[in-house]
C-alpha cells in the first residue's frame, strides 16, 4: 500500500491558507475531533459522545451523531476521519447483519469488535479511525472493546477515545470504580464528556448518551445549557 | 469492501505529471481546472426541501461561466447541488442518476434519497477525496423530505439545513485570501439566525435566497444569479433563475457615429471579376 501511495504525483505545491477559518474540502478532511466514552456495568453498557465534526477550524456539523448502531444491541463510537469511520461502520454493519442471519442468532459484541479490527488493521496505512465497540450479548453481557488507530483490539471495562480523551484520563482514573450502577455510569459519562468538551476545541455541541442492555437501547441527548457545570469562574 | 482501494488505476495522473513537467520547462503552466467557487445550500421545510445555488463557475481568478447550472437532476424526486471541481460534480451526479434510474426500474419504486446518498458516499470514498465533489443532496420520498451534505472524502451528514462552498484553487489566490472561500459561512450565518423547523414554502424560499445572496456578496468565488429548486411530494419547481442578483448594467454612452459625420471626398467602385468557377460535389451518402 505504501508503494502505491508513493506512485501518486504531487499535485502542485501545497498553498498554505493564511485564512484557516474558512473550510477547504480540497485540503482538509472532515474529522470528528471528538470525545467518546464507553463504560460497562452489570447488565449492559453506557456509551457517550460529543457532537462536533470539524473541517479545520470550521464546525461542519454541530449536532453529529457519533454513536452508530451496528446491530440491535451493538453500537460503535466513532472518532478520527468522518469518511473513514462512516465507511468502516457501514461495511461492518453489513458483514455483521449477514453473519447474524446466517447464524440465526443475535451476534456477539466480540464478533463486531473483531470485524472492526480486521478492517482497521488491514488498511491501517490508509485509514484514520479510532473506534469503541460496545454492546450487550447473552454470552458475556455488557462489553466494551477498544479499536484505536493502528488496529489493536482490547477489551476494557471503561474506555475513552478521541482528541478530547487526553483531558479526562485523570478524571477517569480517579472516579471510575468497578460495580457502578447504570445511572452512576450515565452520570460519570456525562460529567467526563462535559469536562473534555470544555477543554478540547475539537469537541463540543451536545452530549449524546445511550445505554444498551438486554431490554434494548435507550438514547438521550443533554443539551448545552443542561450539561453539568464544574468551574465557577 | 476496500478491495477497490488497490484496484483504482490513475494512469492519466502519470501522463499529466509528465505533461506538466514539459510545460514548465518552456515556461508555461497547464490550464487550471474549472471550479465552481460556489455557494450552495438546502433547507427542509414543512412539505419538502428547498435547494439553492449561485451560478458562477471560475477558472482561477476569471469567471468562466456567468450562468452555470449547479443544481443537478438525480431522479424525478431528488436533486443535488454540486460545489468543487465542475467536471467532478457533473459526472458524479450523472453516474449516480443513471445507476439510480436502473435501480428504480429494478425495484419498481420511486428512488429514496438515502439510496442516492449511499451510492454517492461509497463512490467518493472509493476515490479517497481525489474526486473533488462537495454535494448537497435533497429530495422527497416515501419517508418524507430528506437533506444530506456529502463531502469529497465520502463522509455525509443528515441535517435540516446545510451549506457548502469551496475555496478556489489558484497560485495567485493567496493575494486575496482574506475574502475568498467565505461563501458557506455567510450562508450558514443566515440559516443559524432564521431557520425554524416546519416553515412554509414561501418562507423557506426566502431563507434560501437570502443565504445564497449572502454567499454571493461575501465570496469572490460565488456570484451572478440565484437558482432555486423546490421539491415537494409529487412536484418539483426548478426556478432558474429565481433572482438575478447581479444584472449586467446598461451602457449609458454610445460610441457609434451617425452616417454623414465624416465628409466623403471621393468614391470609387471596383467590380469583382470572376476568374474561375469550379464545383466540387460532396459525398453525402
Amino acid at each position: 500500500m505504501a508503494a502505491a501511495a508513493s506512485m501518486m504525483p504531487n499535485f502542485g505545491q501545497q498553498i498554505s491558507s493564511k485564512n484557516d477559518l474558512v473550510p477547504d474540502w480540497t485540503r482538509q478532511e472532515v474529522s470528528t475531533g471528538t470525545t467518546i466514552m464507553a463504560v460497562e456495568y452489570d447488565g449492559g453498557v453506557v456509551i457517550g459522545a460529543d457532537s462536533r465534526t470539524t473541517t479545520g477550524a470550521y464546525i461542519a456539523n454541530r449536532v453529529t451523531d457519533k454513536l452508530t448502531p451496528i446491530h440491535d444491541r451493538i453500537f460503535c463510537c466513532r472518532s478520527g476521519s468522518a469518511a473513514d469511520t462512516q465507511a468502516i461502520a457501514d461495511v461492518v454493519a453489513y458483514q455483521l447483519g449477514f453473519h447474524s442471519i446466517e447464524l440465526d442468532e443475535p451476534p456477539l459484541v466480540e464478533t463486531a469488535a473483531n470485524l472492526f479490527r480486521a478492517s482497521c488493521y488491514r488498511y491501517r496505512e490508509e485509514l484514520m479511525a479510532g473506534i469503541l465497540v460496545a454492546g450487550w450479548d447473552r454470552r458475556k453481557g455488557g462489553q466494551v472493546y477498544c479499536v484505536p488507530i493502528g488496529g489493536m483490539l482490547v477489551r476494557q471495562p471503561v474506555s475513552v477515545g478521541g482528541s478530547g480523551s487526553t483531558y479526562i484520563y485523570g478524571f477517569m482514573d480517579s472516579n471510575y470504580k468497578p460495580g457502578l450502577s447504570k445511572d452512576q455510569c450515565l452520570e460519570l459519562t456525562a460529567a467526563a464528556l462535559s469536562l473534555a468538551m470544555e477543554r478540547d476545541g475539537s469537541s463540543g455541541g451536545v452530549v449524546r448518551l445511550a445505554s444498551i442492555s438486554e431490554e434494548g437501547v435507550e438514547r438521550r441527548v443533554i443539551l448545552g445549557n443542561q450539561l453539568p457545570k464544574f468551574s465557577t469562574h | 469492501s476496500f478491495i477497490s482501494l488497490i484496484l483504482f488505476m490513475f494512469f492519466s495522473f502519470l501522463r499529466n505529471a509528465v505533461l506538466e513537467g514539459e510545460a514548465n520547462k518552456v515556461g508555461c503552466s497547464l490550464p487550471a481546472a474549472r471550479k465552481t467557487g460556489t455557494t450552495i445550500c438546502g433547507v427542509v421545510f414543512k412539505d419538502g426541501v428547498v435547494l439553492g445555488a449561485d451560478t458562477r463557475a471560475t477558472e482561477g481568478m476569471v469567471v468562466a461561466d456567468k450562468n452555470c447550472s449547479k443544481i443537478h437532476y438525480i431522479s424525478p424526486n431528488i436533486y443535488c447541488c454540486g460545489a468543487g471541481t465542475a467536471a467532478d460534480t457533473e459526472m458524479t451526479t450523472q453516474i449516480i442518476s443513471s445507476n439510480l434510474e436502473l435501480h428504480s426500474l429494478s425495484t419498481g419504486r420511486l428512488p429514496r434519497v438515502a439510496t442516492a446518498n449511499r451510492m454517492l458516499k461509497q463512490m467518493l470514498f472509493r476515490y479517497q477525496g481525489y474526486i473533488g465533489a462537495a454535494l448537497v443532496l435533497g429530495g422527497v420520498d416515501c419517508n418524507g423530505p430528506h437533506l444530506y451534505s456529502i463531502y469529497p472524502h465520502g463522509s455525509t451528514d443528515k441535517l435540516p439545513y446545510v451549506t457548502m462552498e469551496v475555496a478556489s484553487l489558484s497560485s495567485d489566490w493567496f493575494l486575496c485570501s482574506s475574502c475568498s472561500g467565505s461563501g458557506s459561512l455567510a450562508a450558514m450565518a443566515v440559516f443559524e439566525d432564521r431557520y425554524k423547523p416546519n416553515m412554509e414554502e414561501e418562507e423557506a424560499k426566502r431563507l434560501v435566497r437570502d443565504a445564497i445572496a449572502a454567499g454571493i456578496f461575501n465570496d469572490l468565488g460565488s456570484g451572478s444569479n440565484i437558482d432555486l429548486c423546490v421539491i415537494t411530494k409529487g412536484k418539483v419547481d426548478y426556478i432558474r433563475p429565481h433572482d438575478e442578483a447581479n444584472k449586467k448594467g446598461v451602457r449609458t454612452g454610445d460610441y457609434k457615429y451617425k452616417r454623414g459625420t465624416t465628409g466623403v471626398l471621393s468614391k470609387t467602385v471596383l467590380d469583382l471579376e470572376v476568374v474561375e468557377e469550379t464545383v466540387q460535389t460532396m459525398d453525402t451518402s
